[in-house]
């Protein structure tokens, strides 16, 4: 019997209509857990580097993690790699909500799909029972419609159901999956799903998930629960509220919104408003969210409450979390009505939140700046919300300059030109990321934006605090009760790390300790997308319930593998390495690593080599960032050795240019 | 009438308005019934169950109950703050009109029995595993009167008199206090 996995793919070839229930290898399981760990080993495998996004050879896995449908709290991600079409690299959305739990209970723990439907379909996994629908009544419809429409269809109100929309359908680069209050959103999975001509995934599931050793895994869930409470009642001192909690950043819940106004930037990731903030636009925006904001609700199994269920006036109700509360309004300069309106079109079309308003700011600015005229606007309207309304449903339907628009600032400023280049300026590896601008280098953040895979500075960052503590005795109080640490160590570094002074930024810490804090911020996000597990309760939060040194005893009492934390370390070593591999396979060089020019004003060129040589050492890749013979023997990962040497891989020193062609002419 | 009788009623406070859907009531129940207790576990199987609808902003968790071999011959609709709920939303039967509180394999209906067990759980599983506090427990003390019992007993009996007919239900006594005896 397989543990607390199924240890069965669901491998659905489109082209065909073949539809095929496959055993899994457990060896695999021991050497990539799951989720995030296996779909690499399934890209490397299976997607060699020339595979197009939108070739019908690319795959669109959606696995759920290793521990997802078994009773540990929060772990609840579906894991969906793919190519993505913006980046051309490997790209790894993740979602919360049900959608993981139930198809763990219908008996599987991925769903891969290949090839590309002649129709639009949908896919209703009913336990044993897998079936390809005609949708093409669902095509144009919206993300959170859909899922409605189907379970109506089915009879089924308890199917979980992940759907694309317009965005989706028509491959638009940022095109999310949306899932009840979750979505998939990041480098335009949404896109692939669409070109592949499916629709929505409906899964039900009743099968039991076993459990190994279930006593000492029950005991290790209580020991959560217990932790989680204690961390509910004692937020920690000294970090702003949204940090001081566990769960994502509360922002369903929090009124203040001074600190994301006032340090973020407002447009096209352009304008900061330091006096933004006052008793007036708290009193009204406060106001708009408790009219607007139904319930606080939460994912599968998780007593976190991050996500809120939304009615704006006059428009159908929808499931927000996170940060895209203020994306929206932040890059139309509006304010919170404006922002919760306009995200009720964008849930439904499918699109992400980061990448959506910025590249409606980027073209709005473009046409301020005369790059685009109105020739390219016909009849959009002269208010800037109006104006983004507009704007999104020209990107959703790829019309006019829509279809540039569509493909995000990367591409669109190329096909624009005019210099308009100048104005994508917030992209690492051709991806938006968060509208930030700061002032002086952050050598941690620096390692994480410039090597971080994963695309998104949230899904990277976490457990040591984002900046030093004032004074010695507040760090001293900090690391008293500090016992998520892999090593003491990091304690010191936390406690000699001083704001100002000989021990501060940029310099302090210094570039060994650098390494070693992202080395750990890294890995505990690779074990949690392996898992399953969300990150608000393990690697993004100060002081998680889920670290080092328990999630070792979860995997061991849960699947029955044996694991203790240098072979869990290792393991999440190796498919880290193995998302690398897939990435300079596909042309990524250390040219590609690297953050927005305009990051942070105060730049040290000098130390960011050092830390860049240091850091790619530190891991075992050579100076282009490609892990080396050795390393990858260390991992048992020859094959990918092999590989390279075949393609020539390491014998180019200057690195393969990265594929510059637009996904959509190459196919 | 009997003698007063003390009585402890366990209780399970609902307070639906609390309620933040995650389900994590349905997993610990169904890993607490597994057999053997926590090898497993399965919301399908549970006996407390989320009667959701996240778009009408309903919330109902329901506990399992009385088997019964027919549906209700009407489904009424009650409008609640505004919010329109199926009668059924807050019924605890194993009825035939629906799939909850049913073994998922053999039909088998389910019932919810407070977590007991030796030893007694300090609260039943879904109450720990609720940290939002949508269910509470509690412990109230009733006095009842002895001859309830009685009287509930003769009411149970009657109907079975009624279905089956007088001779069969005494044969069925019969059989079962000879097989006691054994």
């Amino acid at each position: 019997m397989r543990y607390a996995e199924t240890g069965f793919n669901l491998e659905v070839d489109l082209t065909r209509g073949n539809i095929e229930r496959v055993e899994t290898d457990p060896r695999d399981t021991e050497l990539y857990l799951g989720g995030l760990g296996t779909n690499a080993k399934i890209l490397w495998d299976r997607v060699p580097p020339e595979v197009e996004p939108f070739s019908p050879d690319n795959l669109l896995i959606f696995s759920a993690g290793l521990l997802c449908g078994t009773p540990a709290t929060g772990c609840n991600r579906t894991i969906v790699s793919t190519i993505s079409p913006q980046t051309l690299l490997m790209a790894f959305s993740m979602m919360g909500g049900f959608w993981a739990p139930e198809l763990k209970y219908a008996g599987y723990d991925r769903v891969i799909l290949r090839g590309k439907s002649p129709g639009l379909v949908y896919l209703w996994i009913n336990n044993d029972k897998v079936e390809i629908r005609d949708a093409s009544h669902l095509r144009g419809k919206g993300t959170v419609e859909t899922a409605e429409l189907i379970r109506q269809e089915l009879k089924e109100p308890n199917a979980q159901v992940a759907a694309i929309g317009l965005a989706g359908e028509n491959r638009v680069y940022f095109a999310s999956i949306e899932q009840g209050r979750s979505s998939a959103s990041r480098a335009g999975i949404g896109a692939v799903m669409g070109d592949k001509g499916v629709k929505a995934i409906a899964v039900r599931g009743t099968k039991d998930i076993n459990l190994a050793r279930p006593a000492e895994f029950m005991a290790l869930c209580n020991e959560v629960l217990k932790y989680i409470k204690f961390r509910n009642e004692n937020p920690i001192p000294g970090v702003m509220p949204i940090l001081a909690g566990l769960g994502s950043p509360q922002e369903m819940k929090v009124h203040d919104e001074k600190w994301h106004t006032e340090n973020f930037m407002w447009g096209n990731s352009r304008v900061r408003r330091k006096d933004f903030w006052n008793d007036e636009v708290a009193k009204q925006w406060a106001q708009t969210l408790d009219s607007m904001r139904t319930r606080l609700i939460s994912c599968f199994n998780c007593p976190m409450t991050c996500g809120a269920t939304i009615s704006p006036p006059g428009l159908p109700t929808y499931m927000m979390k996170c940060f895209s509360k203020l994306t929206y309004t932040m890059a139309a300069f509006s304010d919170l009505e404006f922002g919760l309106g306009i995200a009720q079109s964008a849930t439904e079309h499918g699109v992400d939140a980061f990448s959506a308003p910025q590249v409606m700011a980027f073209a709005l600015e473009l046409y301020e700046n005369g790059i685009l005229t109105d020739d390219d606007f016909p009849g959009m309207p002269s208010d800037n919300e109006g104006r983004f309304y507009w704007l999104l449903d020209r990107i959703v339907r790829r019309e006019g300059i829509g279809d540039v628009l569509a493909n995000g600032t990367y591409w669109a400023a190329k096909q624009i030109g005019k210099g308009a280049e100048a104005y994508a300026h917030n992209n690492i590896k051709k991806h938006e990321q968060l509208p930030l601008k700061l002032s002086m280098l952050n050598p941690i953040y620096f390692l994480m934006y410039a090597t971080g895979e994963k695309m998104n500075i949230t899904q990277i960052e976490g457990q040591f605090p984002q900046a030093p503590f004032p004074t010695r005795e507040e760090r001293e109080a900090f690391v008293k009760d500090w016992f998520q640490v892999p090593d003491e160590k990091f304690k010191q570094y936390f406690l000699d790390w001083e704001p100002r002074g000989e021990k501060s930024m940029p310099y302090y810490p210094t570039v060994e300790m650098c390494c070693d804090i992202v080395d750990w911020q890294e890995k505990m996000h690779y074990i949690d997308d392996a898992l399953g597990m969300c990150s608000g309760l393990s690697s993004f939060p100060l002081k998680p319930p889920y670290h080092i040194h328990n999630y070792p005893k979860f995997i061991s009492s849960g699947t029955g593998i044996d694991m203790d934390e240098a072979k869990l370390t290792q393991a999440a070593k190796r498919y880290r390495t193995l998302v690398r591999a897939v990435n300079i396979r596909r042309g990524m060089r250390r040219k590609d690593d690297k953050p927005p020019e305009n990051h942070w004003k105060k730049r040290f060129p000098e130390l960011e080599k050092e830390l860049l040589d240091t850091y790619y050492k530190f891991k075992g890749w050579n100076n282009q960032g490609i892990p080396t013979k050795e390393s990858l023997h260390e991992l048992g990962l020859d094959y990918v050795f092999e590989d390279f040497e075949k393609r020539g891989i390491y014998s180019d020193n200057e690195g393969t240019p990265s594929s510059e062609t637009l996904a959509e002419e190459k196919i | 009438m009997g003698e007063k009788k003390k009585k402890i009623v366990k209780t399970i406070k609902v307070d639906v308005d609390k309620c933040n859907g995650c389900r994590a009531c349905e997993v610990a129940c169904s890993a607490f019934h597994a057999a053997p207790k926590h090898s497993s576990n399965n919301p399908a199987r549970s006996r407390i169950r989320v009667i959701r609808e996240p778009l009408k902003d309903i919330y109902v968790p329901v506990y399992a109950g009385e088997y019964t071999p027919a549906e209700c011959a009407g489904r009424d609709k009650y409008t609640i703050d505004g919010k329109e709920y199926e009668e059924c939303a807050f019924c605890r039967a194993s009825c035939p009109s629906r799939d909850i509180f049913k073994e998922p394999d053999s039909g088998l209906p389910l019932k919810c029995d407070m977590c007991e067990s030796d030893p007694t759980l300090e609260k039943p599983s879904c109450v720990q595993w609720c940290l939002v506090d949508a269910l509470t427990y509690e412990e109230r003390e009733e006095e009842v009167e002895e001859g309830q019992e009685q009287e509930e007993l003769e009411t149970g009996l009657e109907s079975l008199v009624d279905k089956y007919g007088m001779e069969k239900i005494m044969d069925t006594v019969a059989r079962m206090s000879a097989s006691k005896k054994d």
